[in-house]
């Protein structure tokens, strides 16, 4: 198992570097020279210099990477063009809302995808399991930035309960753990829940129906055993492959917020992708997608790790 | 013979050689049909798409046409049944001209992946060893971004435009098809009648148009419409965040964003178009599923 643990944290550098490249890229898929796409419109001469000092862009590419990837392991991912701040300032600020925002999608969608899942597994094919996989095909067939304004047109036009829009009052970009904030999460956190609450519910239930026609589990009855205790078989054998759909729900949920956050005008990474976007800001978007990236690369290192610990026919091999 | 009736032996089949045997493909048409929820995705989507080609036939109004004194007009106003944007311009018009970027951006992606991907690899699958590493490998890089991440970052950094909304939901589409492509061809190349097929002298070219394609395309076709659902989501997506289609040409996506300012005014206008988007992907996944189950061989 330690060898194992080993070789895949070693298989991280290499994706590490290679996702950096990627990122690192990005400045020559853009139009226009590079230089340019990095540099605010009315750039003063000596920025331009410290400019092309930091990327290097006279030199190879090479070595404009290894520069790039130099600083940004310094935490020094450039100057956001749209507000002339450093972008990892802009970043972290960013990164603790969409946290904030995934934290209560996930305890949402995750309680509710098990919940569904385990009760359609447990009684598969009858209604109720007719039920939950309908609402589960129509949960990831719907466009969640759709969803999210349906929810705004209900619950905020229509019967004015909860805001619209934005983290707290006054435009607030700071969080509180207070009802006046929370009021501001309920929907975005309902809308970015909606996809991993469908997917975790359809996995859970292909793998809860599976387990329970496996012959231990006939085995296990005809023993004698209570349904608490035959329930809690099925619990062991399908948590490391929820686990595993969770761990990767929670990094898509975190890709996937840039639209709900959009909707909404959640102050996080994915609401500064879309100013990035707009304002042709090329540093703040390598920098946010660098961030995420990584985020979801050692997601999924924890992911199997945490598989490997749980799961012991995974250990022997 | 995997048609043959249970319980069927050797001779009788032999006794009755001209006995009607269902092909394959027969056989799973003949499930889809018996199929009624795939039946009515499909016709659906049929019906959609023959809504997007006559287009200009069948919209009352110009779908640029707007009318500053005409703007947000509620569902069932005269003479905009399901009333008009926030320019003044008929939504009934714009939905059915809207289908025509909304699907092309929706399926293009998949159909490029499609291609790309098994291509890649079934060269990855079939050669194996180095060129199956190299391969794998790099599509590895691709899967440690999240799907929506991945799209945007690149059309972000090509900036807006229908062609490079389609590149880029391509470029995130061809590794998961790769890996499926790879994965079966592994499998079936492992086999002992493509063995067979070497030691008789069969080339690889013959090889893999024979007995490699045939047996790698099922699944990957299967795996590949399930994507369809995905990459309508994510095509209408990216004109929601203002990098697929420009104004003022009718897509639902962008259609979804520019109608958002006017949900206070006239909410249920400003979702109609999001209510196309989920049919389409609502539909394509049933039809999905159907497929699926009329194509495994063995149920």
């Amino acid at each position: 198992m330690f060898v194992y643990l080993l070789r895949r944290l070693a298989y991280v550098l290499p994706i590490g570097l290679a996702v950096s490249a990627i990122c690192f890229s990005l400045v020559f898929l853009a139009p226009g020279d590079p230089l340019s796409a990095v540099m605010p419109a009315d750039a003063s001469l000596e920025l331009i210099e410290k400019l092309k000092a930091d990327y290097g862009f006279d030199k190879p590419i090479p070595v404009q990477f290894g520069k790039w990837v130099a600083r940004a392991v310094q935490g020094d991912l450039g100057i956001s063009l749209a507000t002339g701040r450093p972008v990892n300032s802009e970043l972290a600020r960013a990164i603790s809302n969409t946290f904030v925002l995934a934290f209560f999608a996930c305890s949402f969608g995750f309680t509710l995808g098990l919940a569904f899942g385990f009760i359609a597994g447990y009684w598969n094919g009858t209604w109720v399991d007719k039920v939950v996989t309908s609402l589960a095909v129509a949960g990831v067939s719907v466009p969640h930035y759709w969803l999210g304004m349906v929810l705004v047109i209900i619950f905020s036009v229509f019967f004015n309960w909860l805001p619209a829009m934005g983290m707290g009052s006054g435009g607030s970009s700071e969080w509180a753990w207070d009802w006046e904030h929370l009021q501001f999460v309920i929907l975005p956190a309902i809308t970015l829940a909606m996809i991993p609450t469908a997917i975790i519910t359809r996995t859970v239930r292909a793998l809860v129906a599976d387990i329970l026609s496996r012959e231990f589990v006939t085995a296990l009855i005809a023993k004698g055993l209570s349904d608490r205790d035959v329930f809690w078989h099925v619990v062991k054998n399908a948590a490391p492959t929820a686990l595993a759909v969770m761990g990767i729900q929670l990094g898509y949920l975190l890709g996937g917020s840039i639209l709900v956050e959009t909707v909404f005008s959640w102050p996080g990474t994915g609401f500064l992708l879309s100013v990035a976007i707009f304002q042709r800001d090329l540093p703040l978007l390598q920098g946010t997608i660098l961030f995420l990236a990584l985020f979801f690369v050692f997601l999924n290192l924890l992911v199997d790790m945490v598989q490997t610990l749980l799961d012991p026919r995974i250990r022997r091999t | 013979m995997k048609d043959a009736p249970y319980g069927a032996t050797a001779i009788d089949l032999q006794a009755a050689p001209a006995a009607p045997t269902q092909g394959y493909w027969s056989a799973v048409l003949s499930r889809l049909l018996r199929d009624k929820v795939t039946v009515v995705c499909a016709l659906v989507i049929l019906a959609l798409i023959l809504m997007a080609v006559f287009a200009p036939w069948i919209a009352p109004e110009d779908p640029l046409k707007g009318s500053v004194m005409k703007r947000l007009k509620p569902i069932g106003s005269e003479g905009y049944p399901l009333g008009s944007d926030e320019l003044g311009r008929d939504m009934l018009s714009r939905l059915i001209f809207g289908a025509r970027l909304s699907l092309v951006m929706g399926i293009t992606p998949v159909l490029c992946a499609l291609g790309i991907g098994s291509l890649l690899g079934i060269t990855a699958g079939f050669h194996g060893g180095r060129v199956n590493t190299v391969i794998m490998r790099t599509i590895d890089v691709f899967y440690a971004f999240p799907s929506v991440l991945l799209a945007v970052a690149i059309s972000g950094a090509l900036g807006a435009g229908i062609t490079n909304a389609i590149l880029s939901l391509t470029i995130v589409f061809i590794p998961p098809i790769a890996r499926v492509a790879e994965s079966v061809t592994t499998q079936v190349r492992a086999l002992d009648y493509v063995e067979a097929a070497r030691a008789s002298g069969a080339g690889n070219f013959t090889i893999i148009r024979v007995h490699i394609l045939g047996n790698v395309m099922g699944p990957v076709f299967i795996y590949a419409t399930s994507l369809l659902s995905v990459c309508m989501i994510l095509a209408a997506g990216l004109s929601f965040l203002g990098l697929g289609t420009k104004p003022p040409l009718p897509e639902w996506g962008l259609m979804l964003n520019t109608l958002r300012t006017a949900i206070f005014q006239n909410p249920w206008v400003a979702a109609l178009p999001g209510l196309m988007i989920f049919l389409v992907s609502f539909c394509f996944n049933l039809l999905s599923d159907g497929v699926r189950s009329a194509m495994d061989v063995t149920r």
